[in-house]
């Protein structure tokens, strides 16, 4: 079957096997990872790598594999090939530093729990799957719901917020984590301004104390404001670098086809 | 409530209870992962299992019934999961095809085989015998203390009771994995919960309560007890802990008044037969859950919480 094939395809391409000399520490590092749902991949033979201190945006049309690589790079969906490195050790050993922020929209809000019940679930790899949630530990998770503005939302039914609400409550969660990478899928889909505001607000206080942020995007005209880093993708590797050097129109034209006008990319003031 | 009680109502109403909570407990995330069926396939699924061993050992008894429903249980996961894969359709179409046939099966087998001296026919799995599952040397309360008497308990009770604490105790220590992978399967995964292992265990789970309940009860109470009691908690509570309590107080309920309303009710209303036991069961819990839909103070939820929200 094609599924058998793909490998093959993927290591002819010369990627997928060969051994890459790879900055060891970088948070996010991909070689040659190929995914496939069915007979086309999503993903295929992708190289990335996303730096520290920074805030990198993952950019592409739709269907174009954006939220597969994240979930690939988690070890959430299984990879035909490739290797993935997080600081330069393999996912089983680094889950305590990544943290995740899903897309809003993958959950049952309608689910019997609390705000604060989902903030404590991001405190899972401290207390592990018997062990009691010490007093602290809940005050970290009252003091995370805070630095997202929804501490007085802790004993609501998550079914009861508004979508924005609900956005900072997953990040609530991902804070919780207490993480070194943090990698999240479309956090500013469907949310009111104040709502993005205060997430760019919590992100780039993560980068100034250091960690990585790396997170699916699809607003192009903000990409200049909130990010350092762009990678982008449609199904292969398109281009990778600061917003300055990969952010351009050609890059973008590469990307989206046909699909981004002209006009368009004028009012994104990218370069060259 | 003297001795007659002991002899006659006590057992029964014991099994029907331990029979409910142990399908209710696994039914409440069964109903969260949208997987409510599937206590219904499993129910269903089992019968092949248990005339082939029947077939095998030429007995009826509990240790062959149970394999070969658990692993009538087994082979219809994966030829689900199969199906669904390799045909690309979608979990509840896969579903409905595998059980249908496998209880046709059953059925077909029961039929062209000499089952005729013992009690296992297709009515028997249907409506189990719970009426049956009496305390012949009871005399009274006082034959609770007496081990001569304990000794001579119907087996079913003590296999459901079993049955009843692994589910609890599983219940108690998966708890954390249950909630967080039922919510949100992606985090829990990139968490390093193994969410695959554990949806499939919570399916085996479902399958040992279905099929140590289905010995006692028939499949009708098996059914309903996955789905009522769970589905009538979640209209009570806006919270996973308090709906679990809530699912296990109605599916206690509904085994209690459902047996005593099928023995005695009847002659309330003059008539004279008792009716099915685990009919009645099933159909109390279905009242119940009508009541929670109608009174429930949480019903309509989602609703409600646009609106507030919006506001």
């Amino acid at each position: 079957m094609t599924h058998m094939e793909q490998p093959t395809i993927a290591a002819e391409d010369g990627r997928a096997t060969a051994p890459t000399a790879m900055p060891s520490d970088a948070p996010l590092v991909l070689r040659g990872v190929t995914v496939s749902y069915g007979e086309k991949p999503a993903v295929f033979s992708v190289d990335a790598t996303f730096p520290a201190r920074s805030m990198s945006a993952i950019i592409g049309p739709n269907g174009a594999g954006k939220s597969t690589l994240l979930k690939a790079a988690l070890g959430v969906i299984p990879r035909l090939s490739g290797e993935i490195h997080i600081f330069g050790r393999p996912i089983e050993k680094t889950r305590e530093r990544i943290a995740y922020v899903p897309q809003r929209a993958s959950v049952d809000w309608d689910f019997p729990t609390t705000v604060m019940d989902v903030v404590q679930m991001g405190l899972y790899r401290k207390v592990g799957l018997l062990g009691r949630l010490s007093g602290s530990l809940r005050g970290r998770a009252r003091a995370c719901l805070d630095r997202v503005g929804m501490a007085d939302f802790a004993h609501r039914q998550i079914g009861q917020l508004s979508g924005g609400q609900q956005q900072r409550v997953f990040l609530a969660r991902a804070l919780a984590q207490d993480a070194d990478l943090y990698l999240l899928d479309e956090p500013f889909a469907g949310v009111d301004a104040a709502t993005e505001v205060a997430i760019i607000d919590v992100l780039k206080l993560l980068k100034t104390q250091g960690r990585a942020v790396v997170a699916v995007h699809h607003d192009l005209s903000t990409v200049r404001d909130y990010f350092d880093h762009v990678f982008l993708i449609n199904v292969r590797r398109i281009a990778e670098g600061s917003v300055e050097a990969a952010f351009t129109t050609a890059n973008l034209q590469a990307t989206y086809g046909g699909r981004l006008a002209a006009t368009h990319l004028d009012e994104l003031s990218v370069a060259g | 409530m003297g001795a007659e009680f002991v002899q006659f109502s006590l057992t029964p109403i014991l099994i029907g209870t331990f029979a409910a909570i142990a399908c209710a407990l696994p039914g409440n995330f069964l109903i969260l992962r949208r997987q409510a069926l599937i206590g219904d396939a499993i129910s269903h699924v089992v019968l092949p299992g248990i005339v082939v061993a029947f077939l095998i050992t030429g007995i009826v008894a509990a240790i062959p019934m149970l394999l070969g429903a658990a692993g009538a249980a087994i082979v219809a996961v994966i030829l689900i999961e199969a199906i669904r894969r390799l045909g690309n359709i979608e979990p509840g179409a896969a579903m409905g095809v595998v059980f249908t046939t496998m209880f046709a099966a059953g059925v077909l087998i029961l039929e062209q085989t000499d089952t005729s001296r013992v009690h296992l026919d297709v009515e028997h799995a249907l409506m189990g015998n719970l009426e049956s599952l009496v305390w012949f040397r009871a005399e009274g309360w006082h034959s609770l203390l007496d081990p001569a008497a304990l000794a001579t308990l119907p087996d079913e009770l003590g296999r459901i009771a079993v049955a009843c604490a692994i589910i609890v105790a599983l219940t108690l220590v998966f708890w954390r994995w249950l909630k967080i992978a039922t919510f949100d399967e992606g985090f829990a995964q990139a968490l390093g919960i193994p969410a695959a292992a554990l949806g499939f265990g919570l399916v085996v789970t479902a399958a040992i309560a279905a099929v140590a309940a289905f010995d006692a009860v028939g499949s009708i109470i098996v059914i309903a007890m996955f789905i009522c009691p769970p589905a009538a908690a979640r209209l009570m509570t806006n919270r996973l802990e308090h709906q679990i309590w809530w699912s296990v107080a109605f599916a206690t309920l509904s085994a209690v008044l459902g047996y005593v309303f099928a023995g005695y009710g009847p002659l309330w209303f003059g008539g004279e037969n008792a009716v099915s036991a685990a009919g009645m069961i099933a159909a109390v819990s279905g009242v119940i859950l009508g009541l929670a839909c109608l009174y429930g103070p949480h019903r309509g939820r989602v609703g409600v919480g646009k609106e507030e929200a919006a506001a």
